[in-house]
């Protein structure tokens, strides 16, 4: 902390530990911020990791090691702290960190409330945590929380306790701070951007950072519904909303959970594809294909993203399937534009391979797989066949989990330059990047192949039918592979923190406007701004003048029309000039 | 100057009406973007409403009790008090907008005066309802429902009283008036969610 404080604040050179420290409890500066979120959720991320490591050994071989329960509970908060307090937080971080600077505004546009998300995130993140020291130990329901198992009905066996209400609380004051942060990232999108960074010149990052941020405005209200009723359904209302045995209905708690919980799958993707495509924009050394496409199949994702949820219902028999069903194969069109851009713009392009490339390009073939077999999912009769079996599991880890993880590593080569003015150790990088790649395709296409055998999830324990013993011992070892992978990852960070070699203000020659101040960029990001003609400023600065000459040049003028004084001016010039 | 220099300045009618002729700022932004999100929380709750009202067995409290005895006068009474008030709340928007502090004062004290008395209303209604919140679904719903309601309600005075106060101190004029249409905006929120979530429960499905 010392060190990375030492970075960011070198106004207090002599100021003693306790200023420093606290100066990141009181500051409202979106960097800061940005850098506990990242710090906060990578140290969850390991917590979770060691929940998988639990599940993995206990599955790797035939017989228990520990009980049901302790699995129960396990599997319950590895879902739950990875999703809440990993993947979302995280791309939060990223958020948090480069959209201001994208879109050369000072600040975010309320620099308190976002320290408020931040706090109150930690507050739940803490909060959910401590539940395993609440009698009857934590929420062991499953991240899904479906009642009549949440409720104390007189019919469960072993009825959840006060870890459960803990579990409930958290979630809702980590929504709080979605929410919270969510109306922060749309109003400095949509009010803060500097002179001439029209809608359409915003880069890409922020672009999904604007839809990622209406998706959480959205949906997480509803999810903080559900929980609401839950919580009094357990503590006054005795289960009139979602125990059938009192008049409520199960499928209620579904259909509320699920509006959240689809929405965000996107919520934990789209920032991690946004990453990918500027660093595809940066790497190939090329302008991504097809600015617009891209930026039009964000926002027909996070548009369908809202009317498919009930495809995690299909078995349920209370949803209507051939509606859910269509709506899931249309987000496959959506998608398939994006991924078709990303392969085109390396298409010939000058790629060059450093971590963070690596990752995005690790990111595309995860993601493929996941893809792939969520149109397996969508279909119906398919899905009746797969529900609740390892199919499912190895489809969201591809996809949600490890494929938006790799965006997010991706992000953190990318920009730690920018955050620390250190690059990140290439070569770690890479032995990094290869373990975890092998190690988390061993781990979830196995995955994929014991549940088209059949192999249930949520199991502690199993019998050895023909090949599962061997495919599970293979996902233990790929997930100790990974394991491995991250660990090498967490001595690069401190590493590269004291050792790392220096980054000068644009290491990348990036494109976007972040890498037009110094590394790290001081309190108000930028001393002065260059001038901002398409999405990608910086590269004009380097090449403008060169490629004006071009009569073949072509500078995206921006057609929202609120460009400011000079948005219409370089077009103008390249006309007169041509 | 001469009149033809002016650039015509196009105003918005509803967005005029509801925020003003003056630029919106980062703060009114950020609150049209909370009632949205608040917009969203209340419609999970009104889904669960409906959804249990239309397909449960045991939808009435299961002490046999009913909502009232007798008439709906008190609650009709209330609910055009309450959403009547959005009135002097513009009214508090449009002075301030003058730069009549004055006005706005005298305004946003009706609202605060109708606003506690609704709320006095709603703990007599809880405190004379012939049911618990554990008597079913109906009686759940209408607890949590009103609870939230009621909640919201209590937000929406505190952010007004806090306005009032710094109105009282000399705050605001026609060009800073920002927390006055947010809380005028709320405000309006809190009336018409008020509309979907009393209607349903006195009128259709009690």
């Amino acid at each position: 902390m010392a060190t990375l404080a030492g970075a960011q604040t070198s106004t207090y050179a002599g100021a003693t530990v306790w200023r420093v420290i606290l100066e990141w409890l009181t500051t409202v500066d979106h960097k800061k911020i940005g850098i506990m979120y990242l710090w906060t959720a990578g140290a969850f991320g390991l917590v979770g990791m060691a929940f998988s490591l639990v599940m993995r050994t206990e599955l790797a071989e035939t017989g228990t090691i520990i009980s049901a329960e302790t699995y129960n509970s396990i599997f319950t908060m590895h879902g739950s702290v990875m999703i809440f307090l990993f993947l979302l937080p995280i791309g939060a971080a990223f958020m948090n960190y480069s959209m201001p600077l994208q879109i050369g505004a000072l600040d975010m546009a309320f620099p308190r409330i976002n320290a408020l998300s931040f706090w109150i995130f930690l507050f739940g993140g803490v909060l959910l945590t401590l539940s395993f020291a609440a009698e009857g130990g934590t929420a062991s329901a499953g991240w899904t929380a479906y009642p009549p198992v949440t409720l104390d009905t007189g019919n469960n066996a072993e009825p959840p306790g006060a870890g459960m209400d803990m579990w409930l609380v958290g979630v809702i004051l980590l929504g709080q701070a979605s929410i919270f942060g969510s109306v922060n990232f749309l109003v400095t999108i949509f009010k803060m951007r500097a002179p001439g960074m029209t809608m359409w010149r915003l880069p890409l990052f922020t672009w999904t950072t604007l839809v990622t941020g209406l998706l959480i405005l959205l949906s997480t209200p509803v999810l903080a519904a559900a929980l609401v009723l839950g919580f009094i359904d357990r503590n006054g209302a005795g289960g009139a909303f979602f125990d059938p045995a009192a008049g409520g209905q199960p499928l209620l708690w579904q259909n509320l959970f699920w509006f959240y919980s689809h929405p965000a799958v996107y919520i934990m993707i789209l920032p991690a594809m946004g990453i990918v495509s500027d660093v595809f924009g940066v790497f190939t050394r090329r302008p991504v294909f097809g600015y617009r496409s891209m930026v039009l199949a964000l926002i027909a994702i996070g548009l369908l993203g809202f009317i498919v949820w009930a495809h995690h219902m299909f078995t349920t028999g209370g949803v209507f399937l051939p509606f859910f069903m269509g709506a899931t194969f249309l987000i496959a069109v959506p998608t398939g534009v994006k991924m078709f851009n990303w392969i085109t713009t390396m298409w010939r392009g000058s790629n060059i391979f450093p971590t963070a490339m690596l990752f995005s390009v690790g990111f595309l073939m995860l993601f493929l797989i996941g893809g792939i077999t969520g149109v397996f999912h969508a279909a119906v009769p398919v899905d009746f066949a797969l529900h609740d079996t390892y199919f499912v599991v190895g489809h969201f880890h591809y996809t949600m989990s490890i494929a938006a993880t790799f965006g997010f590593l991706a992000g953190c080569y990318y920009w730690f330059p920018k955050m620390f003015g250190k690059f990140m150790n290439e070569g770690l990088g890479k032995i990094h990047f290869w373990l975890v790649f092998i190690g988390v395709n061993l781990i979830f296409f196995t995955q994929l192949l014991l549940g088209l055998d059949g192999m249930p999830r949520r199991i502690n324990d199993y019998v050895d039918n023909p090949g599962w013993e061997l495919m599970n011992m293979l996902t233990t070892i790929g997930a100790f592979v990974s394991a491995a992978g991250m660990m090498v990852f967490l001595y690069n960070v401190f590493y590269s923190l004291k050792w790392g070699e220096r980054a000068g203000s644009d290491p990348w020659e990036g494109t976007t406007l972040e890498w037009a101040t110094t590394s790290p960029p001081p309190a108000h990001n930028f001393d002065s701004l260059p001038e901002i003609r398409s999405e990608r400023p910086l590269f004009d600065l380097r090449f403008g003048e060169r490629l004006q000459d071009d009569p073949h040049y072509h500078v995206n003028n921006g057609h929202n029309g609120s460009g400011g004084s000079h948005s219409g001016a370089p077009s103008a010039s390249a006309r007169e000039e041509g | 100057m001469a009149a033809g220099a002016i650039p015509h300045k196009r105003v918005h009618p509803v967005r005029s009406f509801l925020v003003g002729d003056e630029p919106m700022t980062t703060g009114l932004w950020g609150i049209i973007f909370f009632i949205f999100s608040e917009i969203m929380f209340f419609a999970g709750l009104i889904a669960a409403m409906l959804a249990l009202h239309s397909d449960t067995l045991l939808w009435e409290p299961t002490n046999g009790a009913h909502r009232v005895e007798g008439d709906h006068v008190l609650p009709i009474l209330f609910t055009v008090l309450l959403v009547s008030t959005s009135i002097p709340m513009q009214f508090a928007a449009f002075a301030i907008r003058k730069g009549n502090r004055k006005a706005m004062l005298i305004n946003m004290a009706i609202v605060l005066v109708v606003g506690t008395a609704f709320i006095i209303n709603q703990y007599f209604e809880w405190s004379h309802a012939g049911f618990g919140i554990s008597d079913g679904p109906y009686a759940a719903t209408f607890y949590t429902l009103t609870g939230f309601h009621g909640a919201h309600v209590i937000g929406g005075l505190v952010f007004i009283f806090a306005q009032w106060l710094r109105g009282l101190l000399g705050h605001f004029d026609a060009k800073r008036n920002t927390a006055i249409e947010a809380a005028t905006l709320y405000w309006h929120f809190v009336g018409f969610v008020w509309l979907l979530v009393i209607f349903p429960l006195v009128f259709f499905l009690s």
